[in-house]
């Protein structure tokens, strides 16, 4: 049975709808590229899935014993948190929130799973710094390390890339590789990197004018229009 | 040196004294800690219009001759506090022009209100202890300070209480959400928590220097702190020795309580904007 079914997904906002029609499903295991051009909602689809916002019409269901507080989430970066004062240990245990409930205090274990989280990543080191100070690939990696305290089972990432250079952007990814083939974590990422998409995903949903779901190899036959930039730098969808 | 300690000694052996001391004490910390959160969560202006809010609430209280204004103005100044932050996160630009209004619409009611129904001799000098609180911490009634003591203890416990989740919440909303914390209870509660903390600032510095006493400690503290934990001890701890020091400071000189804390505050908040500066300086 699949993890997350959307069924006939209309969404927007304020009754403008940005997308509709959204017919898709995501199984245990999948890696799934949302590749589309900017504003074509595809971080509106992500806060959908994760019930920031409510569908117009249509359904987001999981299955396969996944819950809705399971699932991660990176998110774009927003400028809220440039300022913040907060070290990478507090930033990384706040993923653990889901499993506190209303008691005020974590326990042993989620202080374990926040270092392990912070092991896979590479972070460890960085523990007592501050947030701000770290280079952007280091941050992201911080966001990262929360979603996977708040997951072991589907982690939503919205353009985790976006502003880094090639080599850190590759780490990242290599990363991210390394949570879906070695812990099984299902993968649903934003990417504009047609390069990436194509190096890791198992299947593509391209939204825009033409909508696209299915497996990576059917979306290479089928639109083969969108790999006309890919071979240039930055690898827009056109 | 000696007359100054023997002043400070004779003054103490008042309780009215000893409870304002422990009263500033109390309200200073929890003004401390809700600063962080303002400050953070960018609600700053928010802190400032309810001020006003409840400047007006408390002339209202004053024209109806109520011997006990802290529940209308607390009733009042909770309402309003909700209803601006309900509308706020979401309608950011409403929510700002909301709180404009509301403030200065509330001030210049509340001005009114006490210029054609006050039955006072000295009107400039009531209004002038509202907004600036000269002296009223000092004659509050045993009543008053078991009130604004209890409230205290709320707000620190509350903090303390829903400490992590505060942090997951102002740092990155959205991701507080999808791990499941009810963001706007917290936002309603949060909401209360601001117009406690300030109905019990007024107590202590008026209402026009609240603002002063809730955003000068978290924003000093962030000066030099890099952590969240850091960030609210080192507000709390400032601002509790702010206004101790102030207090005794306006009784050994007699100035006026509130800006003479603020004032202390204000010389805190340049001391660690050195400290950052020099620090920088050697990082560079
Ligand atoms: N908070 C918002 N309110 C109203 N419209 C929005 C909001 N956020 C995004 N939009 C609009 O929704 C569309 C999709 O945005 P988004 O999902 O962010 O696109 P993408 O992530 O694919 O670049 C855009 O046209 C954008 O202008
Ligand atoms: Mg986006």
């Amino acid at each position: 049975m699949a993890q997350l079914i959307c069924q006939n997904l209309a969404i927007g906002y304020e009754g403008r709808p940005v997308l509709q029609e959204l017919n898709f499903e995501v199984c245990a295991g999948d890696y799934l590229c949302i590749v589309g051009e900017n504003g074509s909602g595809k971080s509106t689809l992500m806060k959908t899935i994760l019930g920031l916002q409510h569908p117009f019409s249509g359904s987001v269901q999981m299955g396969d014993g996944l819950k809705k507080n399971e699932i991660g989430y990176l998110p774009q970066q927003t400028s809220l948190q440039k300022d913040f004062p907060a070290s990478v240990q507090e930033i990384v245990l706040s993923g653990c929130q889901g499993r506190c409930g209303l008691r005020p205090f974590y326990h042993k274990a989620e202080k374990q799973r926040a270092a392990d989280a912070m092991e896979k990543l590479q972070i460890s080191h960085l523990a007592k710094r501050c947030y701000r100070m770290l280079s952007g690939g280091q941050q992201q990696r911080v966001l990262l390390a929360r979603a996977l305290c708040a997951t072991k089972k589907m982690l939503l990432l919205d353009e985790p890339v976006s502003g880094l250079d090639p080599n850190v952007s590759m780490q990242l990814y290599e990363l991210i590789q390394k949570l879906h083939k070695e812990d099984g974590v299902t993968i649903l990422m934003i990417s504009h990197d047609m390069e990436a998409a194509m190096t890791y995903a198992t299947h593509i949903l391209h939204l825009g004018r033409q909508q696209f779901f299915g497996p990576k190899t059917v979306y290479q036959q089928e639109f083969p229009q969108a790999f006309l930039g890919a071979g240039s730098k930055g690898g827009g969808v056109r | 040196m000696r007359a100054m300690a023997e002043q400070l000694v004779f003054y103490g052996s008042y309780p009215f004294v000893r409870h304002a001391l422990v009263v500033g004490v109390l309200i200073a910390l929890c003004s401390s800690l809700l600063g962080v959160i303002l400050v953070l969560k960018r609600f700053s202006f928010l802190g400032d219009g309810l001020s006003h809010v409840a400047f007006g609430a408390m002339s209202l209280a004053a024209v109806l001759g109520l011997t006990d204004d802290m529940p209308l103005t607390l009733g009042i100044t909770i309402l309003c506090a909700v209803f601006l932050l309900r509308s706020g996160p979401n309608a950011k630009i409403k929510g700002d022009a909301a709180i404009a209004m509301l403030s200065v619409g509330a001030l210049a009611i509340g001005y009114l209100l006490m210029n054609l129904f006050s039955a006072s001799v000295n009107l400039s000098g009531d209004v002038c202890s509202t907004l600036f609180g000269s002296t009223s911490i000092l004659t509050l009634s045993q009543r008053e300070v078991w009130m604004c003591a209890g409230l205290s203890l709320v707000v620190v416990l509350f903090y303390l209480l829903f400490y992590h989740k505060i942090f997951a919440l102002t740092f990155d909303e959205d991701f507080a959400k999808t791990t499941g914390i009810y963001v706007e209870a917290y936002h309603l509660l949060i909401a209360v928590i601001i117009a406690v903390v300030i109905v019990l600032a007024m107590q202590l510095v008026g209402s026009l220097l609240i603002s002063a006493l809730i955003l000068f400690p978290a924003i000093s503290a962030m000066r030099v702190f890099r952590n969240f934990r850091a960030v609210t001890i080192c507000a709390a701890v400032l601002s509790v020795i702010c206004a101790l020091g102030g207090m005794l400071l306006s009784i050994l000189i007699g100035t006026p309580v509130g800006s003479t804390i603020v004032m202390v505050d204000l010389l805190v908040f340049l001391a660690f904007s050195a400290i950052e500066y020099v620090r920088g300086g050697a990082l560079r």
